[in-house]
């Protein structure tokens, strides 16, 4: 009788959906329709890394071609509305479409195998977010192509630049595709993090305990927390706004009684928990990456967890320091001036916390390790400017100034990417299977540090002698000419350093020459290392039974009592969920539904506006639609039967 | 057999960490979210109230176009179909399919008289005669309550309309036979969010309606 109902049959997905429209892709699927229609955390790790690295190359580019314009006073690379266009597109894309998608690559890919689960807790929901942070890409680029072209707004999109009677160009759609695709781009990420988050409390392995997880997990999971309470408030600004433009309300508009002070209070209680949402995923990279390099446990493996939750915590409560010139009365100020100070210790915290793992360590220094060092000095330099912009007397003399591109460069290139290519140093072996060059990869960080360093050390000193920030040229004499042409030449270097990176990620793929990583080639520590490289499908063929922190050092060097074990071998096999094509519809109605809103007006020949729903309602549909079919499909799925140690 | 079953219940519902079913939790953090999706709008709304108090010179008295019976009327409906909401939970449990599926045609039906009732609320408003609500004006002169009282209570209808379309899914699936005991879950999380909906209502109603009359 048990012998009998464990015996389990598998469904038989290849003929059950012949008779569908879109037939569910089988077991077997390869080629296109598996990377359309994939579930797998792994692979939509990898996507999320590629359209990311994509989009650095296109930021990239609009930073050089500022950076042109900047390289002698009075200069026509651009003029004054493109130069304003770059600078838009170059924030937007680096925050949303590079740092975050990159940091959501690393989430994707490593946190299930940190925390031994087989995939994300809901694995189909995974690919929308995927296509959802597509199609929000793809929106905010099109507008290039469009009325106006780009948005001339800045990444923070300030009243009443974005007020249609204010538009340069009339009838400028800029705007309203930033708005729609910042909103999209917003469903991407709260889809993304309510599914870390059920990952990271709900799928953990026996004996992985809360205070076992990997640091990087552990950011994760703030960092998730941060996402889903701080997007409301730009996502609620942007309905606002895009009320605003559409339907002629006024929240923001301070000709009929609007505040654009509003729109910096709701923007930045986004905009400042979004530095941290940029930053903590790089601190955990390097909270990995340090003890590995040193030879060491973490030190203070609590007092970095707790700092962490800390900084994410607080910087809920720091977002006015964006805002002390916009005169909000002293005790606003200074309130905000006082927490942006302690705010600095859990950051110090973390930093003494590394150097006290490296303390007596054996270092290594190899390319991750060399990122990571970059990580900490450079980030503590743009710390540094941090803590003097707190002191509001300070504040007022930068405000505007190159000095303040200067110090958020140094923590988000200095830091979050120097932090995500460290990452890619660290995890490609794993990801690939592959070992890159040391050589490459050790003058791609000379390149970079270098490039960086002479970029934006200069920038401090421009912004001290008065060159602000956001203007599209400056004049002859003021003696801004020579350090600007050092910042552009820097950038140029700081460029090439990427690019060969990006090349040297993407060749790791394919170059079969290159040497195999084997399951642990830097002697690391976390779970994700007890795997072979490239990681099977279903991750762990039998779920390990966590017994300490650092597990795969513990197998190889700890006391037996220390050492995982395994679940026995399941008799019905490894349960794979089935792949899905709803998802994808799903976003692309989604993506549908917000073209179908941009373009629904339209001036009819007599001068008057009309309104044309129908293509956004077919966009809807196609949404509600694939959210049926997706409900209706369910988990379906197949099993494998993996060998005792295949994994 | 014991084992057996156990493997069975494993393939459905995986045991998790904390023992909470992964779409509940799934849920409890998209209310989290939700919660500063209508905190932004409710304090956008009350920042405006206070600092724009008056149109065309005179103090705004918004009981000129308020109308508190309906709305109290609407209210009613809105928490007494959480009522039926967690009767339809509890007989979804109990594998009472039949009460499963009048509970859930009673919180549809009061959910709509709800809707219903915005729908004619916001017409009226923006028809007034002399009092002319829109988006944009009050009695033809640019302001923002307009803009705020619609957006926030437009995007609570939203949320309600999304939970009915919700319920009516449910409603529909339990005439095709496949209704069991199995979906008390599914259930029961729609339930969460119904429940949600409701008590973002009874914050609204008073710190939007009811405190202009008190005044």
């Amino acid at each position: 009788m048990a012998t009998e109902s464990i015996k389990y049959v598998a469904p038989d997905t290849e003929n059950k959906v012949k008779t569908q429209v879109f037939p569910r892709p089988g077991q077997h699927t390869t080629g296109l329709v598996d990377w359309l229609t994939t579930i797998d955390h792994k692979k939509i790790g990898l996507m999320y890394g590629l359209t990311a690295l994509f989009f650095l190359i296109i930021g990239g580019i609009e930073a050089l071609l500022i950076r042109s314009q900047l390289w002698d006073h009075n200069m026509t690379v651009l003029t004054n509305r493109e130069y304003n266009q770059m600078f838009t597109m170059h924030g937007t894309t680096m925050v949303f479409l590079v740092i975050m998608p990159l940091s959501a690559a690393f989430f994707n890919f490593i946190m299930p195998l940190q925390i031994g689960a087989r995939d994300v807790a809901f694995p189909r929901m995974n690919t929308l977010s995927l296509w959802c942070f597509v199609a929000g890409g793809i929106i905010l680029n099109l507008s290039w192509f469009f009325t106006g072209g780009s948005p001339a707004i800045g990444w923070f999109g300030y009243a009443p630049l974005t007020d249609t009677r204010f538009a340069e160009v009339i009838g400028d759609m800029g705007p309203d595709f930033w708005v729609f695709a910042l909103q999209i781009l917003g469903v991407a990420s709260l889809l993304a993090s309510f599914n870390f988050i059920t990952t990271i409390i709900n799928m953990r392995a026996p004996g992985m305990t809360m205070m076992r997880l990997p640091l990087f997990t552990w950011m994760t999971l703030i960092v998730s927390f941060l996402i889903i309470l701080a997007f409301p408030a730009i996502t609620i600004a942007l309905v606002e706004l895009m009320f605003d433009r559409t339907y002629g309300t006024n929240f923001f508009d301070f000709l009929e009684g609007g505040k654009p002070h509003l729109w910096q209070h709701l923007f930045w209680i986004f905009g400042h928990p979004e530095v941290y949402i940029l930053i903590l995923p790089a601190m955990g990279i390097v909270s990995e990456v340090i003890p590995v390099f040193s030879r060491k446990p973490l030190f203070g493996y609590g007092l970095i967890v707790f700092s962490g939750a800390i900084i994410g915590f607080m910087g809920f409560a720091v977002w006015s320091h964006h805002m002390f010139t916009t005169g909000m009365g002293v005790v606003a100020t200074s309130a905000f001036s006082m927490l942006t100070m302690l705010i600095a210790i859990p950051t110090g915290v973390k930093i003494f916390n590394w150097i006290g793992t490296m303390w007596g360590g054996r270092i290594r220094f190899d390319t991750p390790m060399l990122f990571a060092l970059g990580f900490i000095t450079m980030f503590m330099i743009g710390g540094f400017t941090g803590i003097m912009h707190s002191s509001v007397p300070i504040d007022a003399q930068h405000q505007d100034s190159y000095f303040v591109v200067a110090h958020f460069h140094y923590v988000l290139i200095g830091g979050a990417l120097f932090g995500l290519f460290c990452g890619f140093y660290f995890w490609l072996p794993k990801m690939t299977g592959r070992m890159m060059s040391e050589k490459l990869g050790k003058l791609v960080f000379t390149l970079m540090f270098i490039g960086f360093n002479l970029t934006f050390f200069p920038m401090h000193y421009l912004g001290m002698i008065g060159q602000p920030r956001r203007t599209h040229t400056y004049n002859e004499g003021h003696g801004f000419e020579t350090w600007n042409q050092i910042a552009t030449i820097g950038a140029f270097i700081l460029g090439v350093g990427i690019v060969i990176g990006i090349y040297q990620f993407v060749n790791a793929f394919f170059n079969k020459k290159l040497k195999p990583a084997g399951k642990n080639p830097w002697d690391a520590r976390t779970l994700e290392w007890t795997l072979s490289s490239p990681v099977k499908e279903y991750n762990f063929a039998r779920t390990p039974i966590i017994k300490a922190r650092d597990q795969a050092w513990e197998n190889t060097y700890g006391p037996k009592d220390n050492q995982s074990e395994k679940e026995p071998l399941d008799d019905h096999g490894v349960h794979m969920p089935d792949r899905s094509w709803w998802p994808l519809i799903t976003a692309l109605g989604l993506f549908g539904m917000c073209l179908g809103m941009l373009f629904h007006r339209n001036i009819d020949p007599s001068g008057e506006l009309v309104r044309n729903y129908t293509f956004a309602i077919l966009g809807g549909v196609v949404m509600v639609t694939g959210i049926i079919m997706w409900a209706l499909e369910g988990p379906g799925g197949y099993h494998l039967f993996p060998k005792e140690d295949e994994e | 057999m014991s084992d057996a079953s156990a493997h069975a219940l494993e393939h459905h519902e995986p045991v998790t960490s904390t023992g909470i079913p992964n779409k509940k939790v799934l849920m409890w953090a998209f209310l989290g979210s939700d919660c500063m999706f209508f905190g932004t709008l409710i304090s956008t709304h009350l920042i405006y109230r206070k600092i724009s108090a008056t149109v065309g010179g005179n103090f705004l008295d918004i009981r000129d176009v308020f109308d508190i019976e309906l709305t109290s009327f609407s209210t009613f409906i809105l928490l007494a179909s959480s009522l039926f909401m967690a009767l339809a939970v509890s007989a979804i449990h109990k594998g009472n399919l039949k009460s499963t599926r009048w509970m859930l045609f009673g919180t549809i039906v009061f959910g709509a008289i709800f809707l219903a009732c915005q729908v004619y609320e916001f017409t009226h408003f923006v028809h007034a005669p002399g009092n002319e609500l829109t988006l944009s004006t009050y009695r033809g002169e640019p302001h923002v309550f307009g803009s705020t009282f619609y957006v926030l209570t437009g995007t609570h209808g939203t949320h309600v309309a999304i939970g009915v379309f919700w319920l009516l899914g449910w409603l529909a699936y339990s005439f095709t036979g496949k209704m069991s005991t199995a979906h008390a879950l599914d259930v029961e999380i729609c339930g969460l969010y119904w429940h949600f909906v409701d008590i973002v209502w009874i914050i609204i109603f008073p710190v939007i309606y009811l405190m202009e009359y008190a005044m």
